[in-house]
């Protein structure tokens, strides 16, 4: 992970910023950055957004492929994730520098969204046993200011939303073997439910508080930060603890439930905002990277 | 004639980065917007230890070889006229450890382009509490003071290296201990509230490729007033306020 040097005076500047509520950047303890959405980025996906979170930026795509069915769930698809480190977000990741948390961060999207409480996994079975959509969805970190987690999990619940699978027509030819055809009209997709889909929120623990979205620089005062991925009903579907630090139970507890109350209220502008894109269709105009 | 960050295409001159033109008579030279600090002799910059050595601490001070502050060129607890001993060299991580921020002046330029630092007055020294705000070096303005009491109730340190540092105004002067002492008490609610604007305020300014000096700063401090700290970075709100200072800088001026 990129990390800052803070010096002691600023840390303690920033404690007791957060103590008091007001954060370095004029922020309350539960505000997000400035947050951008852009769907439909990546041309020769099947689905992509990008996001940028104060100065984190994300680019998620969706491949969807046809494969067989895990033998254990044979109705099901399934959905797998890479994370890529670039080296442009920080020269920390040269090399083989961001692989340990590039699969920290594809371990923990997998836990969190390839269920079928998540995600409509079923509506990824072709048919049953034999064929299903699989969803491979790549995750390319370009730039990193604290906050990985929430980001990429927007990104990846708007890539989703604008993920287009071809519908498929399966007919049975003589010998009894199933023959699967793409259909050629790029209109005619399936588009995939994302109600389910959670977002997740990162709380850090700094001093005796929590703040949602931490900077870098916050990042460096706390001891340890918990991921709750929320659902838009407010239903938590996974908690994790990261950071070297330890928790004690009370403030699980009342960060558990700032975390809903802050995943909740992002689930519906985030779908707000994703519709009304949808709706202004190809007259669009697209930002891209360059604006 | 052919400047710096120019080549000559086809017979043509033409700019190799972007930024802003300076003509010396026939002499034509682009000065880049995003860029590395090039440190000159009597520059002040904020800068961040990053590593203690013998006699020296090497210091990031945005440019592209770290700095070096030495030993010899800080002023030590006990005065001008204080002699440097052994047991100086081996205490210096008590003085400035790593991460620790520092304002300094250049004092040499080595031929290498590293900076050598000074600290030998009482307005250098280490840093306390407040906030750094990283900028291009391009976006500053040289002045003949750089250090600034602004009448909003902060102060503020413009790095020529783009660093900036943002502080409350301390009350009493500078204390005895050299300037390595520094106070760790709160910071009053309001004081934040003028320094996490300050700090929004240089960054929209930033954003729009406003010079940075003490006008310009308050003119938009003057003209976010209407808006709540946390919402100025918003890109409306940023253009708006950014646009009525460049207005108020203009009516200044003319």
């Amino acid at each position: 992970m990129a990390t800052v040097q803070v010096s002691e005076a600023e840390k303690v500047y920033i404690l007791h910023g957060i103590r008091d509520d007001l954060r370095v950047d004029g922020r309350g303890c539960e505000d997000y950055r400035h947050m951008e959405i852009e769907t439909d980025v990546v041309s020769n996906t099947d689905g992509s957004a990008k996001v940028t979170l104060g100065d984190t930026a994300v680019l998620v795509g969706v491949k969807a492929d046809i494969g067989k069915p895990r033998p254990m769930v044979p109705n099901e698809g399934y959905v797998e994730f890479f994370v890529d480190c670039s080296a442009n977000a920080t020269p920390e990741f040269e090399g083989r520098g961001g692989e340990e948390l590039g699969t920290e961060l594809s371990n923990t999207l997998y836990k969190v969204f390839n269920n079928k409480h998540s995600m409509d996994l079923k509506s990824l079975c072709i048919s049953a046993g034999e064929h299903c959509w699989v969803l491979y969805v790549d995750v390319l970190l370009l730039q990193c200011d604290g906050n990985l987690y929430d980001a990429i999990s927007v990104a990846i619940k708007a890539a989703l939303f604008n993920t287009k699978i071809p519908r498929v027509h399966i007919s049975a030819d003589e010998e009894g073997g199933k023959e699967i055809e793409l259909s050629d009209d790029p209109y005619d997709c399936v588009r995939l439910n994302v109600e389910n889909v959670p977002c997740i929120v990162t709380l850090c623990k700094v001093g005796h508080r929590h703040v949602v979205d931490a900077t870098l620089q916050e990042k460096a005062c706390s001891v340890a930060s918990l991921i709750i991925s929320v659902t838009h009903k407010g239903t938590i579907t996974c908690t994790r603890k990261v950071g070297g630090g330890s928790l004690d139970p009370e403030s699980i507890f009342e960060m558990t439930e700032a975390g809903k109350r802050v995943g909740k209220a992002l689930h519906a502008p985030l779908m707000k905002l994703l519709q009304q894109e949808e709706s202004l269709g190809k007259a669009r105009q697209k930002v891209g990277f360059l604006g | 004639m052919r400047g710096h960050g120019t080549y000559v295409d086809e017979e043509k001159l033409t700019a190799s980065v972007a930024g802003e033109v300076q003509r010396v008579d026939k002499l034509i030279c682009v000065k880049p917007l995003k860029t590395r600090f090039n440190g000159e002799v009597g520059d002040v910059v904020v800068g961040r230890i990053t590593e203690v050595q013998q006699k020296r601490w090497k210091v990031e001070t945005n440019s592209r070889l770290d700095s070096v502050l030495l030993l010899s060129s800080v002023n030590l607890p006990g005065g001008e006229l204080r002699r440097r001993s052994a047991e100086d060299e081996l205490t210096m991580r008590e003085y400035l450890q790593e991460g620790d921020l520092i304002s300094a002046e250049v004092q040499s330029v080595f031929s290498d382009g590293a900076l050598s630092l000074h600290t030998r007055s009482l307005k250098y020294g280490k840093l306390g509490q407040g906030v750094l705000v990283q900028l291009s070096p391009s976006l500053i303005k040289r002045q003949k003071t750089h250090f600034h009491n602004l009448p909003c109730g902060a102060s503020m340190i413009l790095g020529n290296n783009g660093f900036v540092w943002l502080y409350p105004t301390p009350e009493q002067q500078e204390e005895e201990a050299g300037g390595f002492y520094t106070s760790l008490e709160p910071v009053s609610v309001s004081d934040r509230e003028v320094i996490s604007r300050l700090r929004n305020c240089l960054l929209a300014l930033a954003a729009h490729k406003v010079l940075l000096f003490d006008t310009s700063v308050l003119y938009c401090y003057e003209c976010s007033v209407h808006h709540q700290v946390k919402d100025i970075l918003k890109p409306e709100v940023m253009e708006e306020i950014v646009m009525l200072t460049q207005q108020k800088l203009l009516e200044q001026e003319g």
